[in-house]
């Protein structure tokens, strides 16, 4: 029968409009304004979930996120979502929803023969077992844990939702949305302040809607939409439905999830499925409200055992009945209302048991609807098969007797929803009158109302609320008319029990934390093991553990602890809660993070010609640069590259070096200021002479390297190494703001503004001539090696001509500003073509610089010393710069370190590996005689075979030695032979050419 | 954690780079290998109030000396690090 | 009678008798006037070394001193990973020592620990990144220890769910060490406790340090919150704390005290078999016995003694999170925690003698201090023991800044927030 537990009216759901569901296979029928949780309720559907470790049948305990039990995958495939809360489910047309965590069936669950084992698994028992035999246990014992470990299944391929992140700012932020939050969110809205309300539900009111309470004549939710609508017209006020915080950060910084699209079955377009907001707020409302506690006793996580305040809300907001004939079983007056509701509703409340003596709230509440009353008595445990069907109530002498039932609503006092309160580890304190801690230190700029304060009343919420709100916004400058309480019904002065923490008498688990299937018995156990403090606790029993974060659960494990251990609450530790408040999907937090904009990805000014001529390209960091430029018939990028290289060392090439960092150096001290960061004076150099520059970091290691030129008097033009970029200039600064504070000096990053181009070959001179407008002198006389000018191409295009180079062949780098680098690098091709020009890419370029012996970051990798590049004798010994006192420790100067060399291959035909460790000839294959590692290596089509740089013990005492290269990674083995590092042109004729 | 630059206003602590300990004082270029030790390696790494060094790197790239309660991460000061320089040197001449 | 051993016939029969026989772990001490050793820091690296200390150098008149609650500092908020993968000489034998004792400890310990050895796969990006595994996992060989490189079709084979196909950088391959795993981590804790109080050490716990007394430049014993206890010998082993304790004896350490944050996502159905780390991005994963995906990224890079992170963080390593494997997203982060690391100046650490006769430190251990437990659990008990370094832990000396011996895996100099 469909919706068989609906109540024939009321509720805040729209019964115009149904909406169809599949609980594991089977469909069902809701209505619009239903969570999943609400219309399985609505269905008479009980049994929804199996528990993690015993695999016992469970049903839905509460109405809210805080849910223990009712989690289920959602959607499917890509789309399959695990643990998500029933509770909070959105119901959706074509929903589709499975029970986790169950086979074959969730009625029908083999793993429930885990029950029988039972007495064995208790808390910490696996760390009492599994240990023999050693080998087992990874090959048997924990594959089997982990198969039956987890809840529901991650997605089979990757989301294909999006995601987005947003920042916003606020004056003043409300945190919930019940009475207390609305009327703080009308309080400072209407000074004008910048507000955001937001609230993890998609209907705001929390308990206005959820009970029934009579507010200026009407009912309370439908003042609860008027407050939502006069808040909705104020248009500095923003409001966030189906918005959690998650956290609250340092800095007034709070996090937030909205989920955007959740209540559809696929986002509508261009819509992001859920979006992580953070939110930088001046002053916050804290008005999240509390949370019910069950009361532990035999079977209490039998389906059909819910909080009192869940059972309200399926009444009064969804308009179903979670049973038809109810024991309620309370230690609190609250409890009443439940009681009320239930008659309201046509239930029938069948007995009302109060843990305490007599209390007359509870008292009256049965007497008007003519249930069966017991005082001083509990529940020893709910009886029935996979759905209750009836409690035993026990009383002091051990009598005990049967009460038939298919629904208990259980209260066990609340407890503040206060964990925001401790994200900037601010302890909660414990308050005996409510038997419930509350906020103590509070983060600062938040304010805590209501009933999170443990406010409790309806019209505590609205006063503590409405001043919280105004407050906030005169702190930030705004004052307004406020939020005056409207016109409520008196309500009674409610009593609060403290306990019972544990049953009388012990018939079957009585559960404290139903997610992870954590019994008195284990709390009982974790005490007497000795894991007594609450840190001890949860991490023995797992208590708390489980995806609800111990909502409902913690308190009670703590009391329990400090009953057994006859310590008090406060002496038997806090719970503290951490980010995020309730779990937050990992795609909303990487945002739109993922596959290739993963990070930014930059391109070099000649990227989309390069593309244009079927360039291949290579990340390198951010950049993509083209590594190879493949022509017709060609296949194999060494095939390639090595033409490239043929090319340049016969003919012609072009590179774009524009990804090396560049730095615009300005102002009378900019040469001190480079003395003092440079190893090798820069105070001499000439203007219009560059200069080979090398760079240490404080502690003496090389840190990065490059050609500084000297455009005029006082002004430098610096190029780094492309990684190590942004990390040169802010280095540069550090050593003018804060080293040097008074060197007249300035720095800009012009790496992004000069597209920079080298052109290297015998024929290189030929090219820039073509280029270089009427009037300006290319000749080696005119410039020679290293020489660098201003000067115009094209046509009056402002550039500036290096001569340099890293190929080892004549060369020139030619820069020109970076909205020119398309034209510019198509203009030296074809000026190139009559000298047979070809562009070459990374791949060549690399392989160039090896063989020139030129070191790149394989060798300033962080642990290399000047010396051990070969640089020792650039150090200067006439000035202080960075890392002059710490190159000279004793570990530094070692002349035993391992230094820059050569290798080539004994057999000229073998292979070289960079990664290889150096070893004697004939010496074992042991660390002790380990003397270096292979840091680059290539197949030098200069010298027809591979060559290799690396780092050797004395290497430079040692040419003509062989030495073997072992790379047992790669199974390799080989003879090579120490040479200079330099394998072209070893005396540098070609580039002077 | 948020920033507030003196030259930007209140930013995200995630536009800054961090470096350090800012009491240590890069020694005289005469002073020993010692002194230059202590400098680069040793630090008081206190529990409460620090002085320290960042970068506003994804901002106006200046540096800033930041004095902030390690326990607390609340942030007490942000000076820009060229005047606490410059008044340090102008200290060390008087 | 009560239950000492634990076995699964001791689960058993305790399980007959509502588990009513079993013995508090450890006992909770009162401290007594002296000891031979007092350890403090109750974390796993006390522990650890109070056991060996009992156990393999004959000292069993030892207490640990515990501010809090025993195995509440790193030892419980780590990403429970061991490996012995490292670079440099000074590490790798030292980090395999450990390997070999984790390989061991259930059985020594009496206690099970959940070592589980899954493997540790460090993906590659880039043939430079490739060359530089390559060189390292050689130099882990040269030491004996295992390691191999994997190719994209053995990696799809054994991680299918990474993003082969559309990543930003491609995956080209990996560092394998199979020897590596995972570790409960609590139970390191409380595995050692129990196996050093069945020895005779005392662990006293809520007894928080608040002084050294130093005579004539010798230890003397330590001043405390329950009063002043006697040692011949203190041990420190407080990383996170390390400097404010080691400045109450007046010494001025290479360390800052940094923040590292590590999630926890709700558990799910096994997922990921092994422990992945990303090479293009800050992030790594493993999944636990429990069906939670454990995993963490970088420092927050700011000196702090807070345990809790900032948002950016968070949010960054969820982004490598979701370069490296998409099908996560609908996965949810349940938990978040920050530990406070002794971040040393080279990343590497320090477990030596101190110009304080009979004080002895063990600090510095970054984000690698909990895979280091035994070791340096043995280590320093060895140093304390005899007054000599262990064969494996010869180059943790504190002097190797000065001396310009420093152990820097990353190659990134005294900068702790990179290391």
């Amino acid at each position: 029968m469909s919706q068989s537990h609906r109540l024939p009216q009321g509720g805040l759901i729209d019964r115009a409009k149904p909406v169809s569901f599949a609980f594991d296979g089977k469909r069902l029928d809701g209505y619009a304004g239903d969570t999943l949780a609400s219309a399985l309720v609505a269905n008479g559907v009980k049994l929804v979930a199996r528990s993690f470790k015993y695999h016992r049948p469970r049903g839905i305990l509460t109405a809210g996120f805080e849910e223990p039990n009712a989690l289920v995958e959602l959607r499917s495939g890509a789309r399959r979502e695990p643990n998500v809360r029933a509770t909070t489910a959105e119901l959706f047309e074509g929903l589709e929803a499975r029970s986790q965590n169950r086979w074959p069936s969730l009625a029908f669950d083999l793993m429930a023969v885990n029950q029988l084992a039972s007495p064995a698994f208790v808390a910490g028992f696996y760390y009492k077992t599994f240990m023999w035999p050693a080998a087992l246990w990874e090959k048997l014992y924990e594959p089997l844990i982990r198969r039956a470990a987890g809840l529901g299944r991650a997605a089979d391929a990757a989301d294909p939702d999006s995601y987005e992140k947003a920042t916003a700012y606020c004056d003043v932020l409300v945190i919930g949305a019940g009475p207390a939050g609305l009327a703080a969110a009308l309080a400072a809205g209407r000074s004008g302040a910048r507000v955001i309300l937001a609230d993890d539900d998609f209907l705001m009111g929390g308990r206005l809607n959820a009970q029934r309470f009579e507010i200026d004549g009407n009912s309370s939710s439908s003042f609860a939409s008027s407050i939502v609508a006069e808040l909705r017209s104020l248009p500095e006020v923003t409001l966030l439905p189906r918005t959690t915080i998650t956290g609250v950060h340092d800095g007034g910084v709070y996090g937030a999830l909205e989920r955007v699209s959740d209540h559809l079955a696929t986002p509508a377009p261009h819509q992001p499925r859920q979006r992580f907001w953070r939110i930088v707020a001046k002053r916050a409302v804290l008005a999240t409200g509390a949370i019910e506690r069950p009361i532990p006793f035999g079977n209490n996580d039998l389906p059909g055992v819910m909080l009192a305040g869940a059972v309200s809300a399926y009444l009064n907001r969804f308009g179903a009945a979670p049973g038809k004939r109810a024991v309620v079983y309370a230690n609190n007056d609250d409890a009443a209302k439940t009681v009320g509701d239930l008659v309201a509703a046509g239930c029938e409340v069948a007995a009302v048991i109060d843990a305490r003596g007599d209390a007359p709230a509870l008292h009256e509440a049965a007497r008007a609807c003519g249930a069966t009353l017991v005082f001083g008595r509990t529940v020893a445990r709910a009886y029935g098969f996979q759905e209750v069907s009836g409690v035993e109530v026990s009383g002091p002498k051990g009598d005990s007797f049967n009460v038939p039932c298919d629904l208990v609503a259980v209260s066990g006092g609340w407890s503040p929803a206060i964990q925001l309160t401790n994200h900037l580890n601010g302890r909660p304190k414990w308050d005996e009158r409510l038997a419930a801690f509350l906020p103590g230190v509070t983060p600062p700029g938040m304010i805590v109302v209501g009933s999170a304060n443990g406010e409790y009343g309806l019209r505590d919420a609205f006063v503590t609320g409405a001043r919280a709100g105004a407050e906030a916004a005169d702190s930030c400058g705004f004052s307004g008319p406020g939020f005056q309480t409207p016109r409520l019904l008196p309500e009674p002065e409610e009593a609060y029990g403290d306990g019972p923490w544990r049953p009388t008498i012990k018939r079957g688990k009585a559960f404290v934390d139903f997610q992870n299937d954590v019994t008195v018995a284990d709390v009982e156990l974790s005490a007497r093991e000795g894991f007594r403090s609450v840190e001890h606790l949860k991490r023995y029993t797992t208590l708390g553990m489980a995806t609800d974060q111990g909502k409902t659960s913690n308190v009670i494990g703590l009391a329990l602890m400090a009953e057994i251990t006859g310590k008090s609450i406060p002496d038997t530790g806090v719970t503290m809660n951490r980010p995020p408040y309730t779990p937050v999907a990992i795609g909303a937090l990487g945002g739109a993070h993922r596959h290739k904009e993963f990070k930014p990805t930059r391109l070099p000014p000649s990227h989309f010609w390069a593309e244009e001529q079927g360039a291949v390209f290579v990340e390198t960091g951010q950049w993509m640069r083209a590594a190879y430029f493949p022509r017709t018939g060609e296949t194999d990028w060494l095939q390639i590259a090595t033409r490239e290289i043929n090319t340049v060392r016969s003919k012609v090439g072009v590179y774009d070096a524009s990804t090396l960092g560049k730095i615009d150096i300005q102002g009378p001290d900019a040469a001190t200021l480079l003395d003092k960061v440079y190893v090798n004076a820069f105070a001499s150099l000439g203007v219009g002479k560059a200069r080979y520059g090398l760079m240490l970091r404080e502690d003496g290691m090389a840190m990065d390297d490059g050609t500084t030129t000297r455009l005029g008097e006082n002004h430098y033009y610096m190029t780094t190494t492309t990684a190590n970029a942004a990390g040169v200039m802010r280095h540069l600064e550090f050593c003018k703001q804060w080293l040097w504070p008074e060197l007249d000096v300035h720095m800009t990053s012009v790496t992004d503004q000069w597209a920079q181009y080298a052109i290297a070959g015998p024929r290189s001179r030929d090219v820039v001539a073509a280029l270089v407008d009427d009037g300006f002198d290319v000749s080696n006389e005119a410039l020679p090696y290293m020489g660098a000018t201003e000067l115009t191409v094209c046509g009056g295009v402002k550039a500036r001509l290096f001569r340099l180079s890293f190929s080892g062949e004549l060369a020139y780098e030619l820069a020109v500003p970076a909205r020119y680098g398309d034209a510019m690098i198509r203009a030296i091709v074809k000026a190139g073509e009559p000298f047979g020009i070809c562009p070459y890419g990374a791949e060549a370029l690399a392989i160039m610089r090896i063989e020139k012996g030129h070191a790149a970051g394989p060798e300033l990798n962080g642990m290399t010393t000047g010396a051990d590049l070969g640089m020792g004798r650039m150090m200067s010994k006439k000035k202080d710069f960075i890392g002059r006192a710490m190159a000279g420790r004793e570990g530094l100067a070692d002349s035993a370190r391992p230094v820059l060399v050569g290798f080539r291959p004994v057999d000229r035909s073998a292979r070289l590996r960079s990664g290889a460790h150096f070893l004697p000839k004939g010496a074992g294959n042991e660390a002790a005689n380990d003397e270096g590692y292979m840091t680059s290596t290539a197949y030098s089509p200069s010298n027809g075979h591979w060559i290799g740089l690396g780092f050797l013990s004395r290497g430079s005492e040692r040419m003509g030695e062989i030495v073997r290269a072992y790379d047992p990674v790669r199974a390799g083995d080989i003879e090579v032979e120490v040479v200079s590092p330099v394998f072209v042109d070893p005396e540098g004729a070609r580039l002077r050419a | 954690m948020r920033i507030a630059c003196p030259h930007c206003g209140l930013r995200g602590v995630d536009e800054f780079a961090y470096f350090g300990d800012a009491s240590v004082t890069r020694p005289a270029a005469d002073a020993a290998e010692t002194a230059f030790a202590d400098y680069v390696y040793l630090r008081d790494n206190p529990a409460g109030a620090h002085r320290e060094l960042w970068s506003h790197a994804l901002g106006c790239q200046s540096w800033l000396v930041v004095t902030r309660d390690t326990r607390s991460h609340a942030i007490e000061t942000v000076e820009a690090a060229r005047d606490v320089a410059l008044a340090r040197t102008s200290e060390a001449q008087s | 009678m009560s239950t000492d051993r634990y076995s699964i016939f001791s689960v058993l029969r305790e399980s007959l008798r509502g588990h009513s026989g079993w013995k508090p772990a450890w006992r909770d001490a009162e401290p007594k006037a002296a000891y031979d050793v007092v350890i403090v820091g109750g974390g796993g690296h006390g522990l650890a070394t109070a056991h060996y200390l009992a156990s393999r150098y004959g000292i069993r008149n030892v207490a640990v001193v515990e501010k809090g609650w025993i195995g509440g500092g790193n030892v419980g908020r780590n990403t429970t990973i061991v490996r012995s993968n490292y670079l440099l000489p000074g590490n790798i034998p030292f980090y395999e020592h450990s390997m070999k004792l984790w390989e061991g400890l259930e059985q020594d310990l009496n206690y099970n620990a959940m070592v589980s050895q899954r493997g540790v796969v460090n993906l590659f990006h880039s043939d430079g990144q490739r060359d530089a595994y390559a060189r390292r996992g050689n130099a882990m060989r040269l030491h004996g220890v295992d390691a191999e490189l994997l190719d994209v079709a053995e990696l799809k084979r054994i991680l299918p769910m990474l993003d082969f196909d559309n990543a930003r950088f491609p995956i080209k391959g990996a560092l394998r060490q199979k020897r590596g795993g995972t570790v409960r981590h609590d139970a390191v804790a409380w595995g050692y406790a129990r196996a050093a109080d069945g020895r005779g050490v005392d662990i006293i716990q809520n007894c928080e340090v608040t002084g050294f007394r130093i005579e004539d430049g010798r230890i003397r014993g330590v001043e405390t919150t329950r009063g002043f206890i006697g040692a011949g010998k203190v041990g420190l082993a407080c990383a996170g704390n390390s400097s404010r304790v080691a400045q109450m004896a007046g010494l001025r350490l290479p360390i800052e005290s940094h923040v590292l944050q590590a999630f926890v996502s709700e558990g799910i159905k096994p997922f990921i078999d092994t422990v992945c780390t990303f090479g293009a991005g800050h992030f790594y994963i493993s999944q636990s016995d429990k069906g939670g995906l454990v995993f963490g990224g970088d420092l927050d890079g700011y000196n702090s003694y807070a345990q809790r992170g900032s948002l950016p963080t968070v949010e960054d390593v969820c982004e490598g999170g979701m370069a490296l494997m998409p099908s996560i997203g609908r996965v949810k982060m349940l938990r978040s925690w920050g530990g406070i690391m002794d971040m040393s100046m080279d990343g590497s650490p320090i477990i030596d003698t101190t110009p304080v006769d009979g004080l002895y430190l063990n600090a510095g251990w970054c984000y690698g201090g909990f895979k280091a437990t035994p070791a340096s659990g043995d280590c320093f008990a060895h140093l304390i023991a005899r007054d000599a370094p262990h064969l494996v832990a010869t180059a943790y000396r504190l002097d190797r800044f000065a001396r310009g011996r420093t152990i820097d895996e990353k190659g990134v100099g005294a900068q702790p927030n990179l290391h």
